[in-house]
């Protein structure tokens, strides 16, 4: 497939779309359908795309492997860190309503950034199963 | 009306896919298979789970299914012996759980005791309390905090655990040719 210029004039065009609709899913995830979930398996699939279009290599070069094998914990981490956070400024472990003056706000705080760490975790992880699943052909080669 | 029409849909895409021995075209209908969910959902109104269903099942399974099938032949072959009791063991465990369906309350019935529990609070005091328009997002990442950061954990273990199976080997391999 390396070689098909219409499929790679095409994936070029696609790919910041689909990358900007997975920011879009992020970010509009508290007014609309969607969340981290879901937009990190919509921005692993634009790498996923890159990858089955323009190599594995190439691929690995725009999102490397140690990137992604941390971007697995650090979603996590990042999760976690929201509940030590609301630990620290004296309420519960996952508690919101500290993390800002007004509680409201302190939701919306602690929404966002849980939500950054499901998509975080969530993308490295699938990219991850991508690369080590198309790895083993090359090996086996 | 429409969801019927697409679960009778679905039930056809199963029936060619046990019918099948080209596992190529089992996994592109197993794509058009959550497509047909995803749409069922989107017309239950569950916009969130069909936007799920819609990357993860038909776009990002697919893809490692087709990885996959790179890596072994694509033509099923025939089985040695016939699976009746299989058969027989997963019909009745349908036919249980269709038993089940039975007993529940209609769909949309809002008198059903799922929407008498927890469900009246979440939708009075979340503009209270956490003031964000979906619903879903709130009840997800707020008022089951805990619940999602163990399955993002599960995913993160989900992931540690393909590594762990299949790096071992990577390198075995490599000390092969060394």
């Amino acid at each position: 497939m390396k070689h098909d210029l219409i499929l790679r004039v095409m994936a070029k065009l696609l790919i910041p779309f689909i990358l900007l609709f997975a920011l879009y899913v992020q970010f509009h995830g508290d007014f609309g359908p969607g969340g981290g979930f879901q937009a990190g398996v919509i921005l692993a699939a634009g790498v996923i795309f890159y990858a089955l279009i323009y190599g594995l290599p190439d691929a690995r070069k725009v999102v490397p492997e140690p990137l992604v094998e941390s971007m697995m914990a650090i979603g996590v981490l990042i999760y976690a860190g929201v509940g030590v956070a609301g630990l620290i400024l004296g309420g519960n472990y996952l508690d919101y309503f500290v993390l800002d003056t007004n509680p409201v706000t302190g939701q919306h705080r602690g929404i966002f950034w849980v939500e950054v760490g499901v998509a975080t975790t969530v993308s490295g992880v699938m990219l991850k199963i991508f690369y080590m699943f198309t790895d083993r052909g090359n090996v086996d080669e | 009306m429409i969801i019927n029409v697409l679960l009778s849909f679905m039930a056809f895409t199963v029936l060619v896919i046990v019918r099948s021995r080209n596992l190529f075209g089992v996994v592109i209908l197993g794509g058009i298979y959550s497509f047909l969910m995803a749409t069922v959902l989107v017309a239950m109104d569950a916009v969130d789970v069909a936007m799920t269903e819609a990357s993860v099942g038909a776009g990002i399974s697919t893809v490692l299914f087709l990885g996959a099938l790179y890596l072994c032949k694509s033509e099923e072959s025939r089985p040695v012996y016939k699976p009746w009791l299989p058969l027989i063991v997963s019909i009745s465990v349908g036919a249980v759980l269709v038993y089940g369906t039975l007993g529940l309350p209609e769909f949309s019935n809002s008198g059903s005791p799922i929407h008498q529990h927890v469900v009246p609070r979440y939708l009075t005091e979340m503009k209270k309390e956490v003031d964000v328009p979906n619903v879903v997002t709130a009840v997800l990442a707020s008022y089951r905090g805990y619940d999602t950061l163990g399955e993002t954990t599960v995913v993160f273990t989900a992931g540690a655990g393909v590594i762990a199976l299949l790096r071992r080997r990577r390198r075995g391999s490599r000390e092969d040719k060394a």
